[in-house]
């Protein structure tokens, strides 16, 4: 059995959160700056110009990117043969999340549902971290991490279809949820779609669509396929960058599919905002 | 489109030559306000207390910055989505109220709010806080510390830059854009 040290697991985590909220990732800026370059309309360009000089300035004076740090979502593969010494793999990313946020002067977002104060002052500083955990063979941890902002989670939308509805079903579905969004969750946006599984299972699955590197192709070709169409129509939509008009509304469309019941078609659409603030480690 | 420089606070003559897709750049005092220090203005209004702030021309920016870094005025500090606050709009509106900045949709009571009284709504680039925070040069909270990154904080901006979203004559940049840029099947 493979050993890690609980202290190791609080670095690298901590280190890896930090680092996400100031500096966009490769893939993200990237893709913005395609869009950039074949946006049409004038003023969009000036947003999305707007959008990667702050990117730039995030990074060189480590400033974090959006005012909304977001909620810490984690996805964790945790191999059979590792084990982690000294406390539990929870606590760690617990705490590696609560001492990001404080050190990097992040904004704490997390509030009780009904009377919404800021929780921090009784279970931590921006915690608890939203964790998805997974056991895998092998004898390493791999963390996929991501800061969740509010406002394009706010139009994320799941329901459960018919069967007969089929892929035409899906695709209005995904349409109408981006139609309605419009400018409310930052466009140019990365959409997630669960589908199948169980209820839980496709909004899950939205969600970890969203940590794939933007501009990648999907591994099914079925799927491949239905990503360009559906990227194709959606950026039909005529949205723009934050809404304000234009060619470029969505930077790319990841698919997740799984298995399903005779009776169901579930479906799921998570809504990632430019800011695509995403990492990942293996340790 | 246009493009001003403007210093608060707003005048009707400020508001009325702004039209959808113009570029503003604000300069002086603006203050922040997000959903509970929303509730809290109009509450005080029902109850005909004194307010805070001046609310006459006054510019609100829904905002919840992130803690300022030692020596700094202000965290990233880039708008939230508005629909949150339009059902407080209208009132502050109505009691003087000039300009918003957020970002995303309003509902019809709030444009309404803004062609009868003469206000206007102005968008800011959401996800850019960083930049954004470049034009706050003074930031002190006024009013309900207790709200954390919610409290009404007094900003003084240098050529704070935000487009017209919705002007005094009810046009509405987010469907004038996107009806250009729509491509029907």
């Amino acid at each position: 059995m493979r050993e890690i040290a609980y202290e190791d697991l609080v670095k690298s985590v901590k280190a890896m959160v930090m680092h996400t909220a100031s500096h966009l990732p490769e893939d993200a800026l990237k893709a913005i700056e395609e869009a950039y370059n074949n946006e049409e309309s004038e003023v969009a360009k000036s947003v999305l110009k707007q959008i990667l000089d702050n990117a730039h300035l995030a990074s060189s004076e480590d400033r974090p990117l959006c005012q909304d740090t977001g909620l810490a979502v984690y996805f964790v593969k945790v191999g059979e043969d590792v084990k982690v010494v000294g406390g539990s793999i929870r606590d760690a990313i617990n705490q590696a999340t609560e001492e990001a946020y404080k050190d990097g002067y992040l904004r704490a977002s997390t509030c009780e549902c009904f009377d919404r104060h800021n929780l921090k002052d009784e279970v931590g500083y921006n915690l608890p971290a939203v964790i998805h955990f997974d056991i895998v063979e092998g004898d390493k941890i791999e963390i996929e991490y991501a800061a969740k902002g509010g406002g394009s989670e706010n139009v994320s939308r799941a329901t459960v279809l018919a069967p007969a509805q089929g892929k035409e079903g899906i695709k209005n579905f995904v349409k109408q949820v981006i139609s309605d969004a419009g400018p409310n969750p930052c466009p140019p946006i990365i959409v997630g779609v669960g589908i199948g599984g169980t209820f839980e299972v496709a909004a899950k699955s939205s969600k970890h669509a969203l940590f794939r590197e933007a501009g990648t192709p999907n591994e099914n070709p079925v799927l491949d396929e239905f990503e360009k169409e559906l990227k194709k129509e959606l950026n039909n939509l005529g949205i723009g960058a934050m809404g304000m008009g234009g060619t470029q509304t969505v930077l790319a469309v990841h698919i997740e599919k799984n298995p399903c019941h005779i009776a169901s078609l579930p479906v799921s659409v998570n809504v990632q905002c430019h800011s695509s603030r995403h990492s990942h480690i293996t340790l | 489109m246009a493009e001003y420089h403007l210093t608060t606070p707003l005048s009707d003559e400020d508001v009325s030559k702004l039209k959808a897709g113009d570029i503003v750049y604000l300069n002086s005092t603006i203050y922040t306000a997000r959903d509970a220090a929303h509730k809290r203005l109009v509450d005080l209004i029902d109850n005909g207390k004194e307010l805070p702030f001046d609310l006459q021309g006054s510019v609100i920016y829904f905002v919840g910055p992130t803690p300022p870094k030692p020596g700094e005025p202000i965290g990233s500090a880039g708008p939230t989505t508005s629909y949150r606050m339009d059902s407080y709009s209208p009132i502050l509106i109505s009691h003087g109220q000039k300009g918003m900045i957020g970002k995303g949709k309003r509902n019809e009571a709030v444009k309404e709010a803004c062609k009868k009284y003469k206000a206007v709504y102005f968008g800011a680039t959401g996800g850019a806080g960083a930049l954004i925070a470049k034009a706050i040069k003074e930031a002190e909270v006024i009013a309900y510390p207790e709200l954390g990154p919610e409290a009404i904080r007094k900003l003084k901006v240098e050529e704070f830059p935000v487009t017209v979203i919705n002007d005094t004559y009810g046009n509405d940049l987010y469907e004038i854009g996107r009806a250009k840029y729509e491509v029907k099947e």
